[in-house]
C-alpha cells in the first residue's frame, strides 16, 4: 500500500472555505513529487454536499467525517473526531489551511497523537526522498526549511495564498465519496460557542478604493497621522492602516487592512512605515502596484513592493506631498 | 483568580538578524524585547487580578537575558516569576516548550494560563494550545475579551475578516491572547523598586529534562527569503525621491 496524503478542507456553517482549494493544489503538488496517494476529507454535521463539491478535483477518495457534535465548531469535537479518523486511515501526511479555525484545534489534535505540526508553511521541497516544509520565521524576515523528526502522521498547515486555488486540478471523473461516522462522546465538548458576529457596521469600504495610503507603526505618534492624511488628500486616496494603528485607536477599525481587517486591491498601495507582516500582506498583496517607504532595508514589505524607498518617512513624505500637489495643479 | 502568563523574549522588531555559522539559527548578539502579544496577556492578567483578586505569575523559558522580560513584568505588577533558565530552551519546538512549562508548574494550581497567540521569532502559534492539551484543559485562541461568569469564563474570540464570537468555558483553561485586547500600562518607579524584592524561581534544564524529549520538528536551514518580485529602488535625497515618485505615479502607474 502506498503512503497517503490526507487533505482536510475547511467548512464553516455548511460552506466550503475557498482557501481549501489552495490546500488541494498543495496536496496535488506534493503527491506529484512523492508519488503518494492523495485523499481529502471534510468534517462536520452532514458534510456530504461539501465532500461532493471537492470530489470533482483530482483525488483518489473523499471522506465526509460526520457527527452532529461537529456543528458548531469546537476544538474539542474536531480534535476528537479527526483523531479517530486519522488513527483509522493512517495517512503519512495531513494537510490543512492555516486558518484561525485550524490553528485553534490542530496543535491539540497533533499533541493528542504525540505528533507535531509544521505550521503556516509557504511551500515544500522534496530532496533526496526527504520532505522539507518552508515556513517564515521572525515575522517574515527569514525563511526556514523544516523537517519532521517524529513518526507519521505529520501535520502541515499552509499559509493563505501559498498555493493557487485555481490550479487545483480537476479529476477525469469524480472521486468516490464515503461517509464516515465518528463517535464523539457526551461531555467531551467543554466549550460553548455562540454564533459569529460582526462588530458595528463598517463606515468605510476600502475594497473599492483605487488609491490607498496606508500607515503603520513607523508613524510613531498619533499626531503624525496627519502627515499621512495630507498625502492621502493630495493624491485623492483613502487612508488605511496596519493593525497596531487601529488597536491604539489612532484610526478607526474599519481602516485596518489585513487578515483581521479588510482585503483591498487598489491600483496603488502606498505603505508608510509598515513592516509587512504576513497578516498585513494578505490584505493588500492584490494591489496592482505597491510603493513602500520604510527605514529598514530588510523590512519584508520590500519583498512585495514595486518601488522601494529605504528612508525616513518624515523626510520623504513632506516633499512628496508638495510634489503631488504641484503635479495635480498641472505643474 | 490565579493566572500564569507565558512571556517570551524575542529579537526586537527592527533588529538586523544575522545567521549563525551553521545557518540554523540567528546570531544572538541582537537586542531583545518581550513578544508583543505576551505583553497584552500580562496586562490582561493584571486587570483580571484587579477585578477578581488572586495572583499573577509570569513564566519564561530562555537564557539569562530572558530574565529582563520577567523583571519588566514584575515591575508592572506581576506577583512572582518562574524562569526556566538555559540556552537550550531557545531551540525547543512548541511541543517541548509546552512540556517544559507543564513540568515546571506541576505543583501549582492555576485557574487560567495566558500565552500570546504566537511568537514573533518562531511564529508556531501552537504553544498555548499544546499546553492546554498536555494539562487536559479546555482552551480558546485569539482572545480579545475575558469576563468571569458564575460557572467559568466567557471570552471573545477574533475570527477572520472582522468577525468575532463569544465562547463560554469552564476553568481551569488556557487562553491565547491577541495584541490590542487592552491598553498596556507602563511600569512605575515604585513598581520597578518593588520588583527587586519579588520572588523569581529558577528552574534548570535538568529539572525538566525528563519531561521533554527530542524535538519533533527540526530546522534544517534558515535563510534570507528569495525575492520573487522585481523591486525598483528609488534613491537620492528626499526632494529627489519625491520628484521620482511623482514621475512614477504619473507616467508608469498613471494615477496622477
Ligand atoms: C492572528 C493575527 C491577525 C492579525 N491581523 C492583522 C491585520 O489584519 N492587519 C495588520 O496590519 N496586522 C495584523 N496582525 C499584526 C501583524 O502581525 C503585525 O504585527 C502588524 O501588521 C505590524 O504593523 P506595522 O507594520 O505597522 O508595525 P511594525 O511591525 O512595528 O513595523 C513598523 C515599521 O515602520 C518602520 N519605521 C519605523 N520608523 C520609521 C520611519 N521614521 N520612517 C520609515 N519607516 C519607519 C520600521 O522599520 C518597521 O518596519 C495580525 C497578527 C496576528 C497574529
Ligand atoms: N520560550 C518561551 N518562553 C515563554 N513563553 C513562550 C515561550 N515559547 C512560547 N511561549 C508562549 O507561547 C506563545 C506562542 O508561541 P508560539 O507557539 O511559538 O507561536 C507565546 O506568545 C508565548 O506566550
Amino acid at each position: 500500500m502506498s503512503d497517503k496524503i490526507l487533505i482536510i478542507v475547511e467548512q464553516r456553517e455548511g460552506k466550503l472555505n475557498r482557501v481549501s482549494w489552495e490546500t488541494i493544489a498543495a496536496g496535488q503538488a506534493i503527491a506529484a513529487a512523492t508519488g503518494w496517494t492523495l485523499e481529502a476529507a471534510v468534517a462536520g454535521a452532514g458534510p456530504a454536499a461539501i465532500a461532493a463539491e471537492i470530489a470533482g478535483k483530482k483525488l483518489a477518495k473523499v471522506y465526509a467525517i460526520d457527527s452532529p457534535r461537529l456543528e458548531p465548531y469546537t476544538p474539542d469535537a474536531f480534535a476528537a473526531g479527526l483523531q479517530q479518523f486519522i488513527t483509522a486511515r493512517q495517512p503519512k501526511l495531513v494537510l490543512m489551511p492555516h486558518t484561525y479555525q485550524v490553528r485553534d484545534f490542530v496543535p491539540k489534535l497533533a499533541t493528542a497523537m504525540g505528533r507535531a505540526v509544521i505550521s503556516d508553511c509557504i511551500g515544500f521541497k522534496h530532496e533526496g526522498g526527504k520532505l522539507l516544509f518552508t515556513r517564515q520565521m521572525f515575522q517574515g524576515k527569514l525563511a526556514a526549511d523544516v523537517s519532521f523528526t517524529s513518526d507519521a502522521p505529520w501535520f502541515v498547515t499552509f499559509q493563505n495564498g501559498a498555493f493557487r486555488g485555481d490550479q487545483a486540478e480537476a479529476g477525469a471523473s469524480a472521486a468516490p465519496v464515503e461517509t464516515v461516522n465518528v463517535d464523539i462522546p457526551d461531555g467531551m465538548v467543554r466549550t460553548k460557542p455562540q454564533p459569529p458576529f460582526k462588530e458595528a457596521k463598517q463606515a468605510v469600504d476600502l475594497t473599492q478604493a483605487e488609491l490607498i495610503v496606508a500607515v503603520g507603526r513607523g508613524i510613531k505618534e498619533q499626531k503624525n497621522i496627519e502627515i499621512a492624511k495630507q498625502l492621502a488628500d493630495a493624491l485623492g486616496a483613502e487612508l488605511a492602516a496596519s493593525r497596531p494603528i487601529c488597536d491604539s485607536g489612532w484610526l478607526p477599525m474599519d481602516r485596518q487592512v489585513g487578515s483581521s481587517g479588510q482585503t483591498v486591491a487598489p491600483k496603488l498601495y502606498l505603505a508608510l512605515g509598515i513592516s509587512g507582516a504576513i497578516q498585513h500582506i494578505v490584505g493588500m498583496k492584490g494591489a496592482r502596484s505597491i510603493i513602500a517607504i520604510n527605514k529598514d532595508s530588510e523590512a519584508p514589505i520590500f519583498e512585495i513592493a514595486d518601488y522601494a524607498v529605504v528612508g525616513n518617512l518624515f523626510d520623504v513624505v513632506p516633499p512628496l506631498i508638495e510634489e503631488v500637489k504641484k503635479a495635480k495643479a498641472g505643474g | 483568580m490565579k493566572i500564569l502568563v507565558c512571556m517570551k523574549q524575542v529579537p526586537q522588531k527592527d533588529a538586523s538578524l544575522k545567521l549563525n555559522e551553521t545557518g540554523t539559527w540567528i546570531r544572538d548578539d541582537v537586542s531583545y524585547e518581550v513578544n508583543e502579544p505576551d505583553a497584552f496577556a500580562l496586562e490582561e492578567a493584571l486587570r483580571q487580578r484587579e477585578k477578581h483578586k488572586g495572583e499573577v505569575v509570569v513564566i519564561t523559558a530562555g537564557p539569562g537575558r530572558a530574565q529582563q522580560v520577567l523583571r519588566e513584568a514584575l515591575a508592572k505588577g506581576a506577583d512572582r516569576a518562574i524562569h526556566l533558565e538555559d540556552n537550550a530552551f531557545v531551540g525547543l519546538d512548541a511541543f517541548n516548550t509546552a512540556k517544559a512549562f507543564a513540568a515546571a508548574i506541576k505543583d501549582e494550581k492555576f485557574d487560567l494560563i495566558f500565552t500570546g497567540l504566537q511568537s514573533d521569532d518562531y511564529g508556531y502559534a501552537q504553544t498555548g494550545v499544546i499546553l492546554a492539551e498536555l494539562l487536559g484543559w479546555p482552551h480558546a485562541t485569539i482572545i480579545m475579551q475575558i469576563e468571569k461568569t458564575d460557572s467559568g469564563i466567557k471570552v471573545k474570540r477574533e475570527l477572520e475578516a472582522g468577525y468575532f464570537q463569544y465562547v463560554e468555558m469552564p476553568l481551569p483553561a488556557v487562553l491565547t491572547i491577541q495584541s490590542g485586547i487592552n491598553k498596556l500600562r507602563y511600569a512605575t518607579l515604585i513598581g520597578i523598586k518593588q520588583a527587586k524584592n519579588k520572588p523569581v524561581r529558577k528552574v534548570t534544564l535538568a529539572e525538566v529534562q525528563s519531561a521533554i524529549g527530542e524535538n519533533l520538528q527540526n530546522i534544517e536551514k534558515l535563510y534570507v527569503p528569495q525575492k520573487t518580485k522585481k523591486t525598483e529602488q528609488i534613491e537620492g535625497p528626499p526632494a529627489e525621491i519625491a520628484k521620482k515618485l511623482v514621475d512614477k505615479l504619473r507616467n508608469e502607474l498613471r494615477v496622477l
